[in-house]
């Protein structure tokens, strides 16, 4: 197990490494220089500020040092918003993601497997069929679209809501099932299937015949093996919500840290958007090193090897 | 029950041709009858092959043979709701929301299917040959591809448009740059399973060669979950597009896809809402129809019927 | 001799996509307590879709009980409640699988799938329940019981995880075993550890085993009865030794005359019974084997053939123990391995209305 550890975090030294590489290169090959949007700047003002940024170097020795900075976690200035430095940004706008994803997350996670479990035991009846009818619809309208409607029906018409900002609980609902609604769909699709799947198996058969009712069967024996999948997706979830949390705080102007890189990207501020990108990285990958740990503990399979036995 | 006297003359032993009783009883179907046989039962899927169709007509011709261009200015009628001379009403600098959404509708519908092909292309030529050599050529290959994928493919895509700037090609080809790996990884499933049936060791046997052996025996298998991520893959891809333009990443006016469209019309969300509804819809209802059929083709394909 | 098992005139039906499937078309048989019967026939002839609906195991959207009565212990089950049955399972009767490999729970622990059992049945405490079950791994001859209780299945080969089946099934000493082709997945060396295990279990604990195979050579080894299935019928029944000796249907002669014998002159033919099952969504009129058979007689295909008996113990249905039909001589092989058994009548006698 800890080898395994070992190896993967080797693997996503590696992946990160080439994601700064490529941010830093592409960001080099960018139109536009950071200052260009800006009023038209005398030479000589415009030389001090690029040799106090280190824009003047040889591209070699900007690489080598962004390499430094990131590894020490310095992400460097922000060139748009004067006197803060990317760090300030994302310790400024991480956590009220965290909270927004994290709720999120927790929806998704929870009423997707539920709907889910409860279509494959009731295959093909009524439940069955609007459930995933339903869950079609959802993975099919794009969490910003989602976030729109529910912003229009709930916020603006029925005024239950409030249509933006941050603050009380009641600001983080509409956000968060925006951002729920499409990983809650594909949850339950993954779960029913699966489920049936595993309902079909004949250990299933074999703890019939010892007389268990349906509901010991589905609980005890049949769920732990449908969630392995379930499982292996919360990485790809994750990244989903991050993505999914760009336009969604943009909709409802929530102060968090993907509103602060789209806003980035529209101003074309270059550190941000490298440190953020490197940032988001980070954390997707650390997610998916967790979540195969995760796995690992729950399938007894990857656990404990076939070796220790016969 | 004792037999009757007329009865008695069935009791003779009847000569049987039983080499005849070899033959197989039911008559058997095709591979590929039978999964398009299974995909016409399938209600919903099939209305959604005809959605489909519906809207990549209109998408060809209402352009065509609407009396407004995309791009008709009329300042005196900005904002118009729907009505029977504007039939999806009219946007913020008076143009026709119906022809801008069926040419938004010619735009993000090829972006997709563009993308799609796209990475099916290099997709299947990756994975067909990782799976094919095996060993260390299969090894290096899928190391690259995993490294890529730890990439998240919408920063990625965020990335280029900003420095490669917003065209319909640079969007296309930032879709693609990580997207093949998934067909790449489908398609080498499908032929290293391939390359151990027994039936490709057979033709081996027989003297085939190896183009043989791909274009008869490893592609027509290997088509089904091929088909399947293919249309499954068009939706995510006009999804992105949508994404884009919702970050401000979309393409440039006046060209419009679904996707700017809905961008532009959501600050008009709470007094024009036509304006973001009707691409919104589209979008959902493209992506949906897709989704439906892609389940469909997947649920055909399959032989252990679920149901 | 007091019956633990009494089925009569069962009729199964399967509702597909492609039509209704009549996988039993009446099936009688008994079985008494404390004996063994070996139910033997082709793939698709029912001797699963029995086993299962003895258990009421069928999974009813497609299966449904037509006709007829299981009578287990006294008590008919068609007519039971799910609620009912699962006071019945695992309890009064129980059953192994086929593949040790995929009939295991992979993600429990072994020691728990046993437990589980236990706790269901009788009000133990967790450790004494532990306790019993460390017991049945060593009855079943698993080595270091208590350390193996902890483990998962995936630790185990396909022997050892047999056993474990067999521990469970008899956890909660039921009076009837079924046994579905519990060696057909395993090895020639191994499937003979495993039936000695059952022949002990059954003396040790007094059960009555069903057992399903279509391996001859394990029934003479296991069976005090056979009954042979084809079609969904019951074509012949009797003791191991009237079935082996004194054969009078032609698929059992069919059946015998295909194993390879070590003492078969060279130069004889092995004998394959032709052609395939029928179809049994269109369920052939009179007898259903008489298309394969070289004994076929006019009648055969239009009327099905009653049950006769040879002896106390011994029924066949075929028209070909009818008075009106001619004589016919079995195969070879048949003929040379055939002894005329004490009991056995003068002559067949027609049963009326079966049973």
């Amino acid at each position: 197990m800890l080898k395994y550890i070992l190896r993967r975090l080797a693997s996503i030294l590696l992946t990160l490494f080439v994601i700064v590489t490529i941010t830093f290169f592409l960001m080099r090959i960018a139109p536009g220089n950071p200052f260009t949007s800006e009023k038209r700047l005398p030479p000589e003002i415009e030389a001090n500020l690029n040799a106090h940024y280190g824009l003047d170097q040889p591209w070699y020795k900007q690489y080598a040092q962004y390499l430094v900075k990131v590894a020490t976690w310095d992400f460097g200035p922000s060139f748009k918003y004067k006197g803060q430095t990317v760090n300030d940004l994302i310790a400024d706008g991480f956590p009220v993601s965290l909270y927004l994803g994290l709720e999120a997350l927790l929806i998704a996670v929870f009423f997707g497997i539920l709907l889910g479990v409860f279509a494959a035991v009731r295959q093909n009846s009524w439940i069955d069929y609007s459930s995933m009818s339903l869950a079609v619809i959802g993975i099919s309208v794009p969490s910003f679209i989602m976030a729109a409607v529910l912003q229009y029906i709930f916020a603006i018409k029925l005024q239950w809501f409030p249509i933006a900002t941050w603050g009380s609980f009641k600001h983080t609902i509409l956000p968060a099932l925006a951002l729920a609604m499409m990983p809650l769909a594909y949850i339950a699709r993954l779960t029913r299937s699966t489920m049936l799947e595993v309902l079909n198996n004949d250990y299933i058969k074999t703890a019939k015949s010892k007389g268990f009712s349906e509901r010991v069967i589905v609980y005890r024996h049949a769920l732990r093996n449908s969630l392995l999948p379930v499982i292996s997706y919360l990485g790809p979830l994750t990244a989903n919500i991050i993505t999914g949390s760009f336009v969604i705080e943009k909709i409802f102007g929530i102060p968090g840290l993907g509103a602060h890189f789209v806003q980035s990207i529209t101003n074309r501020d270059y550190t941000v958007i490298m440190g953020v990108t490197t940032f988001y990285s980070i954390i997707l990958l650390l997610a998916v090193l967790l979540v195969d740990i995760v796995y690992g503990l729950i399938d007894p399979r990857i656990k404990v090897s076939a070796k220790e036995g016969v | 029950m004792t037999s009757s006297v007329g009865e008695k003359e069935k009791f003779v032993l009847v000569r049987q041709n039983l080499e005849e009783a070899e033959k197989i009883e039911k008559k058997s179907i095709s591979f590929w009858g039978d999964a398009f046989y299974r995909f016409r039962q399938n209600k919903l899927a099939m209305f959604c092959v005809f959605l489909l169709l519906v809207l990549v007509a209109m998408a060809i011709f209402v352009p065509w043979f609407s009396k407004y261009d995309y791009d008709t200015n009329d300042l005196m009628n900005t904002n118009q709701p729907p009505s029977a001379k504007h039939w999806f009403g009219t946007d913020d600098l008076g143009r026709d929301v119906f022809v801008r959404t069926w040419v938004g509708a010619r735009i993000s519908l090829t972006i997709g299917v563009v993308a799609a092909l796209i990475d099916l292309l290099i997709g299947v030529v990756w994975g067909g040959i990782a799976g094919y050599k095996g060993g260390r050529v299969d090894e290096v290959m899928m190391r690259i591809a995993d490294i890529l994928n730890g990439i998240p493919y919408l920063l990625v895509i965020i990335l280029f448009m900003v420095v490669f700037g917003q065209e319909l090609w640079t969007m296309i080809l930032a879709m693609t740059v990580t997207g093949w790996i998934n067909m790449a990884r489908i398609v080498r499933g499908q032929v290293l399973q391939m390359k151990n049936q027994e039936f490709v060791l057979a033709a081996r046997t027989l003297g085939a060669s190896f183009n043989r052996i791909l274009f008869k025996h490893v592609i027509p298998n290997a088509m089904g979950p091929i088909l399947v991520t293919l249309t499954l893959t068009i939706p995510s891809a006009i999804f992105t597009e949508a994404f884009l333009s919702f970050l401000g990443l979309g393409l440039n006016p006046p060209l419009a896809s679904w996707g700017t469209m809905a961008n532009e019309g959501l600050p008009a969300l709470e007094y024009y809402p036509w304006r973001l509804f009707f691409p919104a819809t589209f979008i959902c209802l493209t992506m949906f129809a897709l989704n439906v059929i892609g389940d469909g083709l997947r649920d055909a394909i399959d032989p252990r019927l679920r149901k | 001799m007091e019956k633990i098992l009494e089925i009569k005139d069962l009729e199964v039906k399967f509702h597909t996509q492609s039509g209704t499937v009549h996988a039993l078309r009446g099936v009688n048989f008994h079985l008494n307590k404390g004996e063994t019967l070996a139910l033997v026939g082709e793939s698709g002839s029912g001797k699963s879709v029995t086993a299962q609906a003895i258990m009421k195991l069928l999974p009813t959207p497609p299966a449904e009980i037509t006709k007829g009565q299981i009578i287990l212990d006294g008590e008919d089950i068609v007519p039971k409640t799910e609620k009912q049955m699962e006071k019945i399972r695992g309890n009064v009767v129980s059953m192994i699988f086929q593949d040790p490999m995929t009939s295991l729970n992979p993600t429990m622990r072994v020691g728990r799938q046993i437990d589980e059992l236990i706790m269901k049945n009788e009000k133990v405490s967790r450790q004494e329940a532990k306790r019993r079950a460390i017991e049945l791994l060593d009855m079943v001859g698993i080595p270091n019981a208590a350390s193996r209780y902890n483990q998962y299945p995936h630790q185990f080969s396909g022997g050892m995880r047999q056993r474990v089946m067999i521990a469970i099934a008899v956890a909660a000493r039921p009076k009837l075993l079924i046994a579905d082709e519990p060696t057909t997945a395993l090895d020639v060396t191994i499937q003979a550890q495993i039936l000695e295990l059952m022949k002990r279990l059954k003396e040790k604990l007094e059960t009555s085993i069903i057992f399903i195979t279509h391996d001859l050579g394990v029934v003479a080894n296991m069976a005090d009865r056979v009954a042979v299935m084809y079609a969904g019928q019951i074509v012949e029944i009797g003791t191991s030794d009237e079935i082996f000796y004194d054969p009078r249907h032609p698929y059992t002669w069919g059946l015998l005359s295909s194993i390879p014998s070590l003492d078969a002159n060279d130069g004889e033919e092995l004998h394959a019974i032709p052609g395939s099952p029928p179809d049994l969504t269109k369920p052939p009129v009179g007898d259903a084997f008489a298309r394969r058979s070289p004994y076929a007689l006019q009648i055969d295909f239009e009327k099905e053939p009653p049950m006769f008996q040879v002896s106390e113990t011994h029924f066949v249905k075929s028209w070909l123990l009818h008075p009106n039909s001619p004589k016919v001589e079995p195969p070879k092989i048949v003929q040379q391995r055939r002894r005329v058994l004490p009991g056995t009548f003068e002559h067949p006698v027609l049963v009326e209305g079966g049973l």
